[in-house]
């Protein structure tokens, strides 16, 4: 029963099986995010208030959800990676870091963007936005300590702990910049949320959301792939993939 | 053989000598802390009032940044002449020895900040009813700095640069801290109860007092090999 889970620790089985993939998660994620861009941009009915700049929405929400979700991948593969000494695990940390800080980065420059015509102001100290914004420096912490060790396994093992430090974190930064925004809170924004949403604007959001889940798995399995690579180089088989083609 | 107990107050006796034997380094820290405080009045303005409104976050931040320049040294000193791999290599648990040294460091970095503390409230004009929960606060907030801060000293050791990265790693992690601190201040000088947002730091820094250590025993395993 196990046998799936050792195998999986192989790189170059996984190398092999991913490839496989690879296709089908790219037209999975072209189609998705092309009709649900095209459904959201142009068929999606006006907002009542905030007019055509609501539509920004289908790319905020998708990113700011694998923002967050990307960092627990992050540190879960952090996590298997230091208990099971899997060096698959660790590779896939390597490679989530950088594409959950860009996540996050666009979240926030969507929401900034999204901000001024709707409140007149590309920024506020929201609570929402801060804990993103503190979020987006866990991530560079982990892309800075993961390129200052020499060796590759070290530098994973390091950011593993720093990862899972971090995770235990994640949900007290959260709760205290929640609380510290109710002390704070100036009146005259409101933040409104989703669930109020006509299904009509909320269709395309979903199948947006959807189509982001499959483009964030198809860049980590790139990233992943790229990493096993470099890290395999010395190896026969990455030899032999070099030679033939 | 040593007995455990024996272990950690040779540690902690071992580190505090130690300390007592560079006093600039134990009041360079302090310096630092007062100077930042002082720059306050000078880049915004002397008002008492305006000062007063920000003198809990003022105090608090810059307490944050004295203790995180003080981090750098916790691991670094013994790991250049050798002795922390000594320390690695003995029969004792290695979380046991890294708390007696954190421990030891807050005893010569954090406290002293603590102690100060008041003198630069005093300075800042902040309002009588703020010092006891300022002091209070930041005896369990600059534990919690002492004690995340390990993890981070831990994993860049062994780094040329590593002071510049160990504040990128942990200061996004002081955040709750600074945050239940400071508003703790600021509820008793609204003259609002702030047991609540105390009992909260204290969680906070009993969480990490039973993490901590071992996070940072890992991590020193790790950041000694790179």
């Amino acid at each position: 029963m196990w046998q799936w889970f050792h195998k999986l620790g192989s790189p170059r089985w996984f190398y092999q099986i991913s490839g496989r993939v690879l296709p089908w998660l790219a037209l999975a994620s072209v189609v998705l995010i092309v009709s649900g861009a095209v459904w959201g941009l142009g068929f999606a009915p006006e907002d009542a208030r905030q007019g055509n700049s609501f539509r920004i929405i289908y790319i905020h929400v998708p990113a700011s959800f694998l923002a967050l979700a990307g960092y627990y991948v992050m540190a879960v593969a952090g996590a298997v990676g230091m208990i099971w000494k899997m060096k698959l695990a660790d590779m896939v940390m390597v490679a989530a870091a950088p594409l959950g800080a860009a996540l996050t980065f666009i979240a926030l420059f969507t929401g900034a963007v999204w901000g001024k015509p709707t409140w007149g102001t590309y920024w506020i100290w929201d609570a929402r936005i801060t804990s993103m914004l503190v979020l987006l420096f866990l991530y560079i912490g982990i892309i800075a300590l993961s390129r200052s060790f020499s060796t590759r396994e070290t530098s994973a093992r390091a950011c593993a702990i720093l990862a899972l430090v971090g995770t235990v974190n994640i949900p007290i930064i959260y709760k205290s910049v929640d609380w510290w925004y109710t002390l704070h809170q100036p009146a005259t924004i409101k933040l409104t949320g989703a669930p109020s949403m006509h299904p009509d604007m909320f269709k395309p959001l979903l199948v947006m959301i959807l189509g982001f889940y499959c483009f964030y798995a198809l860049v980590l399995l790139l990233n992943t792939r790229t990493e096993i690579l470099q890290r395999e180089s010395r190896t026969t088989w990455v030899k032999q993939l070099a030679q033939s083609k | 053989m040593m007995t455990l107990s024996g272990a950690f107050f040779g540690v902690i006796r071992r580190d505090l000598s130690i300390a007592l034997r560079h006093r600039g380094d134990l009041l360079n820290p302090l310096f630092f802390f007062l100077i930042v405080v002082t720059l306050v009045p000078l880049g915004i303005s002397p008002e008492p009032a305006r000062l007063a409104a920000m003198a809990p976050g003022m105090i608090w931040i810059s307490a944050l940044l004295a203790t995180l320049l003080a981090l750098d040294n916790l691991f670094r000193a013994d790991f250049t002449d050798g002795s922390l791999v000594q320390l690695m290599l003995s029969p004792q648990p290695l979380w046991l020895l890294v708390l007696a040294k954190i421990i030891a460091h807050w005893l010569v970095t954090g406290l002293p900040v603590v102690l100060f503390s008041p003198l630069l409230g005093l300075m800042l004009s902040l309002p009588e009813a703020g010092f006891l929960p300022l002091l209070l606060g930041l005896i369990l907030g600059t534990a919690v700095f002492s004690l995340l801060g390990a993890v981070g000293a831990a994993l860049t050791v062994a780094l040329h640069k590593g002071s510049v990265l160990l504040s990128l790693l942990v200061m996004p992690l002081y955040v709750p801290v600074l945050i239940f601190g400071t508003s703790a201040v600021q509820r008793a000088v609204d003259g609002v109860s702030y047991g609540g947002v105390m009992a909260m730091l204290a969680a906070a820094s009993a969480f990490t007092l039973l993490v901590a250590p071992f996070a940072a025993a890992g991590a020193l395993k790790v950041g000694i090999n790179g």
